[in-house]
């Protein structure tokens, strides 16, 4: 049977064949892209149609953006165990139902991370509203794109911009929103006029008499570092910190 | 004077201010079909080496300043470089750093010049061009200048998400002593002054959510304009007078009743250039910042009291967080049986968040809890296994012994 996602991140198109799944034994073998198929084929449904508990489609919709290759095959197995143990979904410590919030909670993560780190340039577009877009370049680690879409458009609403992934790519032009193809590194702008002042702010607002880089870090995972163009800083700030303090002090 | 240099000097003077908060205020976006911007729960764009998170962009309008308060580097007396913006580039520069995806909003404090009217107006004048021209959604925090005129509150009030004055010092005779220009009376006035009409913006809100039925009216009355949707917060800093913690945790709490305010920060004291003789010349342990904003939390999620989580003669202790130093202050309390004890009890527990309560009193609906289960809370709960009895498991008593000895210093104090 053909797998009926339309992207890797399909939980309608995968809920929709849920119950047909579970009528049958058939085991979900792989979910990447269209190619993706189902072991055997389903049985016609004869047992009793299953009704998921409030909150399974919250959490299947967040764990289908997972790059985990396995997440519809887990989704597959602990929607049958709850078929069967109708008091399953309140233990909430079962160690299956804590590796689905798991992987939830680490696409919440980067979905957050996501509408904080991006970074967008100005690049001169004479065919854009204004004579500009803002474009920005960054490598999400789960399927996110279509999620953080809504975020960006409502704040940026009124000035054409576009988001570059390897995943894929968001472009408004202030009135619509279109997905496009994979884009790569290079496809990014470089640094712009203004983007000295922001690196003078972040360079200021910086207290050299508090390092904690640690605390830095667990916040702001060095994976992100490369779409972040004040990161070049903080070697230079981490550095320079103790002498900083010590004019702080005795200036 | 360039724009570039005038930010580095006024964003190095407001780093002094730890808030960054940016959550808690009304929705707004700009699909309106003009400006730029919307709100959130709050997101932190970037952090810097000092751990800390950039959500805002914080910088002063000026740092001249016709105070002298002893404990603040923008005092009069100080030889720091000045810079002024003019209130166009506070504008620009806060649109711009919006469009890159650096800042959900300003937040714009000042020095006082002239008066503290003029001052305050100049800061207005700033939140109202970036609203009323720009109409920029995103967030703005203002900085009340505590002597200015009730109606400058009040328009501050109607552009800013939120308001703040600071307290400065936790009693009102180190304030006379250090800020000879400030006055405590006068701050607690406009804080309550900014309170009432909180409250009045509140009642106004919940009066026009009713549906009436009134002939040739609509069902719903007209919104009323916001007030500071975001509400107020304040800062003190700590160890720059005698006061300990007890004094500090009681003016917090008597805030947060008595004034609504929605946080108190922290700033642990570091000696200024040529500090006067009347400031300590060592800096507060930042481990102590650190124990005041957990006993705050405690006190503002787990129920727990000013007068209660003071465990030691006046101060939190350095070694132990206020939670388990309460734990340890209570033997009699503990262990608790995971299956029963209540809600309140279990949120006393060293090594339990709000979180892990809440999931093990779902989990116990359907079957008894073991200890594999208080492990797969997360690491943290370790520190709970002392404190609580499951089905298989009991703790011993060397176990609360084990935790009572100050193991390490902790790495905070360790970096200085």
């Amino acid at each position: 049977m053909a797998l009926p996602l339309r992207h890797p991140a399909d939980w309608p198109g995968f809920a929709a064949q849920l119950p047909a799944l579970l009528a049958g034994d058939a085991d979900w073998t792989r979910d990447v892209g269209a190619q993706a198929a189902l072991f055997g084929a389903p049985a016609e449904s004869t047992a009793q149609a299953w009704t998921p508990p409030d909150g399974w489609d919250d959490l299947g919709r967040r764990v289908a953006m997972h790059a985990d290759d396995a997440r519809y095959a887990r989704l597959l197995a602990f929607a049958r165990r709850l078929q069967r143990e109708p008091l399953l979904w309140a233990d909430v410590l079962d160690p299956d139902r804590r590796r689905l919030q798991s992987l939830a909670r680490q696409v919440d993560r980067e979905i957050h991370k996501m509408h904080a780190f991006v970074r967008f340039r100005e690049v001169a577009d004479e065919h854009a509203a204004g004579g500009r877009r803002h474009v920005a370049w960054f490598e999400p680690m789960h399927h996110i794109l279509r999620a953080v879409a809504p975020f960006f458009v409502r704040r940026f609403a009124q000035h054409p911009w576009a988001i570059l992934t390897p995943l894929g790519c968001l472009h408004w032009d202030g009135q619509r929103l279109t997905g496009a193809g994979p884009a790569q590194r290079e496809d990014a702008p470089p640094e712009d006029a203004g983007e000295a002042l922001w690196l003078t702010y972040y360079r200021s607002i910086f207290n050299p008499a508090r390092l904690k880089v640690a605390m830095m870090k667990k916040e702001m995972p060095v994976r992100y570092w490369a779409q972040m163009p004040e990161t070049r800083l903080i070697s230079e700030l981490v550095r320079d910190a103790p002498r900083r303090e010590g004019r702080m002090r005795d200036l | 004077m360039e724009v570039q240099d005038k930010l580095a000097i006024l964003a190095d003077a407001a780093k002094y201010d730890a808030s960054c908060a940016s959550s808690g205020t009304e929705k707004r976006d700009s699909r309106d079909g003009k400006g730029l911007g919307s709100t959130s729960n709050g997101i932190c764009h970037a952090y810097t080496p000092d751990g800390r998170c950039v959500s805002l962009l914080k910088i002063l309008l000026t740092n001249w300043c016709v105070y002298d308060c002893l404990y603040c580097i923008n005092r009069k007396s100080s030889d720091v470089r000045r810079a002024r913006f003019a209130i166009d580039e506070v504008v620009q520069l806060t649109l711009s750093f919006y469009r890159r995806n650096v800042i959900e909003g300003l937040f714009l404090s000042s020095g006082i010049i002239r008066t503290p009217d003029y001052t305050m107006e100049q800061v207005i004048e700033v939140a109202r061009r970036l609203r009323e021209v720009e109409h920029f959604k995103g967030y703005i925090h203002l900085k009340t200048i505590p002597d200015a005129s009730p109606e400058l509150v009040e328009r501050a009030g109607r552009y800013a998400d939120r308001l703040s004055i600071n307290v400065e010092l936790p009693s009102a005779q180190s304030l006379k002593a250090l800020a000879p220009e400030k006055n405590a009376d006068g701050i607690e006035r406009t804080m309550s002054r900014i309170h009432l009409r909180l409250q009045a913006t509140k009642d106004a809100k919940r009066e026009a959510m009713a549906v009436r039925a009134l002939p040739g009216a609509a069902a719903r009355a007209a919104k009323p304009p916001s007030f500071a949707p975001a509400g107020q917060s304040t800062q003190l800093i700590v160890g720059a007078d005698a006061s300990d913690d007890i004094a500090v945790l009681k003016l917090s709490s008597r805030l947060y009743t008595g004034q609504g305010l929605r946080r108190v920060y922290y700033s642990a004291y570091s000696p200024i250039p040529h500090a006067s003789t009347q400031l300590p010349p060592q800096a507060a342990p930042l481990m102590r910042e650190h124990r005041l904003y957990q006993a705050d939390w405690l006190m503002r999620f787990y129920g727990f009291g000013a007068d209660e989580i003071v465990t030691e003669a006046g101060f939190l202790s350095l070694h132990h967080d206020p939670k388990l130093a309460w734990a340890l202050a209570h033997p009699a309390s503990f262990p608790l049986d995971v299956d029963r004890a209540p809600r309140e009890a279990l949120l006393r527990v060293p090594g339990l968040g709000v979180g892990s309560v809440d999931k093990l009193l779902a989990a116990r609906q359907s079957r008894r809890l073991r200890r594999a289960d208080l492990l797969a809370l997360g690491p943290a709960v370790k520190r709970a296994l002392p404190f609580l009895v499951a089905v298989d498991h009991r703790p011993r008593a060397a176990d609360v012994q084990l935790l009572a000895r100050p193991a390490h210093q902790p790495q905070q104090v360790a970096l200085f």
